[in-house]
């Protein structure tokens, strides 16, 4: 099936994230910090909503294909580009570098997700929860006994190239692949997957590839979103890539409606931004300085409410095309 | 199936509400307080506007909690002896939660927003070398009351410290092992999660080594453990003559409590992330760790009039006596004024130049100069539990 009008939107969105990039300097570095983090998080939670919302699996390990992500770009340039880059590179070629870069981070997540899928998607239900959970934790154990990747520490002094527009860009061609692929004749399968797995396989669709294939392109973004996010921070450091973060994205696909693009992409702005304007409703005057204080227990609590009020997601709408 | 309009586009035209919803929230988020029109900084004659971004939720809360009442405490006590050079200051304060990558992130909109002079922050060195890399971006001074790692203020010429650094409290405890206690076999237990931990212990054993001592273990552990029965039955079976474990308070109770359920009987001796009044909070941990050491950057028995005079400041305002990084919040705030003040003008260039050049300042936790390095050269003090409190055992100087 061609979709004109989802290529169409893709350049659309490639071209603001262009310029938005070259806005950059001439907008506030805190509004821009937001805007990229955003940005970071859409890359995140539409991945992980390939595998959780339209493949109908459960991943509690996302972070941790981001942290794979985040240390294999951060490596990348800070180790292996005094080798390879002649001195004094230009910065088309450092732009390249960091191209080269972001996408050995998400090929170095996909494998894992192909190592950790390809015998744990044969689980069904929660138990793929459970791997998940457990790899998760592993590589945060791993990286933080890595001395050469820094240990607990983490790496620092990770040169600053994610602007806006490497993180819409990526936001942007992220949200492109899962939704062709989810709308693609073969994407029919991890719809068919999620609807009923047992009607799937008697139909004979093999379900645990598409399962696999679901879990290795998800695992690619999150491993694109963790480099753009260390050359965003410049400092990564094992607990960043913990099992809060994982259950952060989780929220943010949860919130928006498990499969729904558009609602995930929005729940991702909303969570992210909630904080922020929390922190900024603060500071306005003294008479709302307990919001500060109160920020995380508010966060939950609009969680709750949202939950309770919109079980089937904040942004969610009916599915188009699909019977259940 | 049938699928007329181009998914992106028909989703977002039956959703066009939401994104008008999203907008909003946006435009209020973000734009909703506007930064001050330039006139905050700098040469102006309003408030002088000083940052501050703090752990005052979340894991090391109780940390950042006394660190953040100390800076308090200090501006209030400068504001209401009229100011600096005739201003006064404005502390604006921004949590973190305790955690990663929110610091970065209260640490741009203090500097683009609010216009500060200079940030004052932070207790654990993970999230200080964060937001480092900002603070020397945009030219303005940091001063981290309490982060110990070496590795902090060596992100750039504008990062400052007023606490003793990593390397200076292994050699002191490393010292104390060997001479007040005794020990010539030591184990050693490290939280492998916090770089303090994980520095704190490396320096340690490279000085108890290095004078003659031996180091029969060395168990590890992440901050998320609760229970560490596996690696104290290791440390038992060699058993030494005391463990070392560098680690913060929170696990220290778990891991004493159930050294002694183990039957260990040896002392336990630690860093200053031990130092807060939850170490012995819960049930039995008096007992457990009666005849414990660590070492801190101050105590409130300490016998100097300017600590003296803190403390009973400190207790007027909070009804509670300071810890050190009460202590170390509170210099950290004085030290910012004294530069601003030597400087004559509220400009974070020259501030950041009167910082580095400052040399027996003296301070509530004692005489300080920062090094080449910036890096505060100053004496560390011992303290040992008795009876279930924490008593003032010696001070160390460098």
């Amino acid at each position: 099936m061609k979709h004109p009008g989802a290529r169409r939107w893709l350049l659309v969105a490639m071209a603001v994230a262009v310029g938005l990039g070259w806005a950059q300097d001439r907008l506030d570095p805190y509004f821009v910090d937001i805007l990229t983090r955003i940005a970071i998080n859409i890359t995140l939670a539409v991945s992980l909503n390939l595998i959780n919302g339209h493949a109908g699996q459960f991943s509690l390990g996302h972070a941790g294909f981001m942290g794979i992500g985040a240390y294999t770009a951060a490596a990348m340039t800070l180790f292996a580009a005094p080798h390879v880059l002649p001195g004094g590179a230009g910065g088309w070629l450092l732009g390249m570098w960091f191209l080269v870069a972001l996408m050995a981070a998400g090929g170095m997540a996909a494998l894992s997700g192909l190592v950790v899928g390809a015998p744990s998607l044969r689980l069904k239900g929660d138990y793929l929860a459970i791997v998940t959970l457990g790899f998760g934790q592993i590589i945060a154990v791993i990286f933080r006994n890595i001395e050469p990747l820094g240990g607990a520490l983490g790496l620092q002094g990770i040169p600053a190239r994610t602007n806006l527009a490497w993180a819409y860009g990526a936001a942007a061609l992220t949200v492109y692949v899962v939704t062709a692929l989810v709308n693609s004749t073969y994407g029919r399968g991890f719809l068919a997957t999620h609807d009923d797995e047992v009607a799937a396989e008697s139909m004979g669709m093999n379900t645990t590839r598409y399962k696999i294939v679901a879990f290795v392109v998800g695992s690619f973004f999150a491993g694109v979103a963790g480099g753009l996010a260390g050359h965003f921070t410049l400092s990564i450091n094992p607990r960043g890539f913990d099992f809060n973060r994982s259950i952060e994205i989780v929220v943010m696909v949860i919130v928006g409606g498990m499969g729904r693009t558009m609602g995930v992409i929005l729940a991702a702005a909303l969570l992210t931004l909630l904080p922020e304007a929390l922190r900024m409703l603060s500071g306005l005057s003294p008479s709302l300085r307990w919001v500060g204080e109160t920020r995380p227990l508010l966060y939950s609590i609009l969680l709750i409410s949202l939950m309770l009020l919109r079980p089937q997601g904040l942004f969610a709408w009916k599915r188009k095309g699909t019977v259940s | 199936m049938s699928q007329s309009a181009p998914p992106a586009a028909s989703i977002f035209r039956r959703h066009f509400r939401h994104f008008l919803l999203l907008t909003a929230v946006t435009v209020l988020g973000l734009v909703g307080c506007k930064p001050s029109d330039g006139s905050g900084a700098g040469s102006g004659t309003g408030a002088i506007k000083v940052g501050e971004f703090a752990s005052l939720t979340g894991n090391e809360a109780a940390f950042g909690r006394s660190s953040h009442q100390g800076t308090v405490l200090a501006v209030e006590e400068i504001n209401a002896a009229g100011g600096v050079l005739g201003r006064q200051l404005e502390l604006i304060t921004e949590d973190n939660q305790s955690k990663q990558d929110e610091s970065a992130t209260a640490v741009k909109k203090l500097i683009s927003r609010d216009k500060v002079v200079a940030v004052l922050g932070e207790v654990a060195s993970g999230r200080s070398l964060e937001a480092a890399p900002i603070c020397q971006q945009y030219k303005i001074p940091q001063i981290s009351p309490s982060s110990t790692n070496p590795k902090v203020t060596q992100m750039g010429d504008y990062i400052f410290r007023v606490c003793f650094i990593d390397p200076f409290q292994g050699t002191v405890m490393a010292k104390f092992a060997q001479s007040t206690l005794k020990a010539k076999k030591v184990a050693v237990l490290t939280d492998v999660g916090a770089p303090y931990s994980v520095g704190l212990a490396t320096f340690f054993k490279e000085r108890f080594v290095g004078d003659g001592g031996e180091i029969v273990a060395e168990q590890k552990f992440t901050n998320t453990d609760k229970d560490f029965k596996a690696q104290l039955t290791a440390i038992k079976s060699v058993a030494p003559d005391a463990v070392f474990v560098p680690a913060y308070y929170s696990q220290v109770t778990l891991i004493v409590l159930q050294a002694r359920e183990l039957g260990i009987t040896v002392p336990f001796f630690g860093g200053d992330g031990w130092e807060a009044p939850e170490l012995l909070q819960g049930s039995g941990s008096g007992e457990a760790l009666e005849g414990c050491y660590f070492s801190t950057h101050f105590s409130p028995d300490q016998d100097s009039p300017r600590a003296k005079e803190f403390v009973k400041s400190y207790e007027a305002k909070y009804g509670a006596k300071p810890d050190a990084m009460a202590a170390l919040g509170y210099d950290s705030a004085l030290l910012l004024a004294d530069a601003i003040r030597r400087a004559g003008v509220a400009e974070p260039t020259q501030i950041r130049d009167m910082l580095a050049q400052t040399k027996d300042f003296d301070g509530v936790s004692g005489m300080m100069t920062l090094d080449a390095d910036r890096n505060a050269r100053k004496s560390a003090v011992i303290i040992g539990i008795r009876d279930g409190k924490f008593v003032y055992k010696e001070t160390v100087n460098p």
